[in-house]
């Protein structure tokens, strides 16, 4: 495809804490959509998007089920959104910083999550069309 | 032509540091670069016609294209009819049009 395009985009905010988040997801997003290969580096906190052992609850509070709580998991959205580029010819390749995931435990991630370090960060940039890093203030 | 696209997602009424964005597209667009500001997130609030939409409207005036994100603004009860003079809406999909185009793009 003449105008396939990849780009590279890295992200260092954890899940549930900034709009830094929601805006990336729907970066990728609308990149997937397009069928374009998206590397995305995941650094410091953002290692925990992807983290396997979310779990959607209830809400008590407000008396609502999970079903009826629908609650955000970051990590479906993530697997949604691999799913969404494969169908459009695309590919996520999600690297999380191997360091970053040992300080916080968060070795257990989805499938399609890779372990590497920032030198794959620059890697992908090299490789890509452009780059865009979302960095924490 | 260089072309550029900064991306202001800081509240000017929260933090101290927004004018970098606005600074840094008018001396852009001064030396002849192809200047946006994409606002997103809280980073549209100052589309509000007030106090601080002064300098959104003095950057369009400059020579910069001034966007503030849709659904930014949708989150936040802001009409896209009523936004400051020079300041238009767009969709996120402005960000990823630039990356495919080879734009250099900045995120604040």
């Amino acid at each position: 495809m003449a105008d396939k395009k990849t780009i590279t985009i890295a992200i260092m905010d954890a899940p549930y804490e900034n709009s830094r988040s929601t805006t990336a997801l729907r970066l990728i997003d609308i990149a997937a959509k397009r069928g374009y290969n998206i590397n995305v580096f995941a650094y410091e906190g953002a290692v925990l998007q992807p983290f396997a052992g979310q779990t959607p609850h209830a809400n008590a509070v407000h008396g609502r089920s999970v079903e009826e709580e629908n609650h955000f998991i970051p990590k479906d959205a993530i697997a949604a959104l691999m799913r969404e580029a494969e169908r459009n010819g695309g590919k996520i390749d999600w690297v999380n910083c191997g360091l970053c995931v040992d300080e916080r435990g968060a070795a257990n991630a989805i499938a399609g999550v890779r372990r590497g370090s920032p030198a794959d960060f620059w890697q992908m940039a090299e490789a890509s069309d452009n780059t865009l890093v979302i960095a924490t203030r | 032509m260089p072309r550029y696209l900064l991306i202001e997602s800081r509240d000017p009424f929260d933090s101290n540091d927004t004018r970098f964005c606005c600074d840094l597209a008018q001396q852009l667009a001064a030396t002849k670069n192809e200047v946006t500001l994409f606002l997103v997130q809280n980073g549209v609030l100052p589309v509000r016609p007030n106090a601080r939409s002064g300098d959104l409207t003095r950057l369009a005036g400059a020579g910069v294209r001034v966007l503030a994100d849709s659904f930014s603004l949708r989150e936040r009860g802001i009409d896209e009819r009523h936004l400051a003079s020079g300041v238009a809406a767009a969709p996120l999909d402005i960000v990823l049009d630039a990356l495919a185009e080879g734009v250099r793009v900045i995120w604040h």
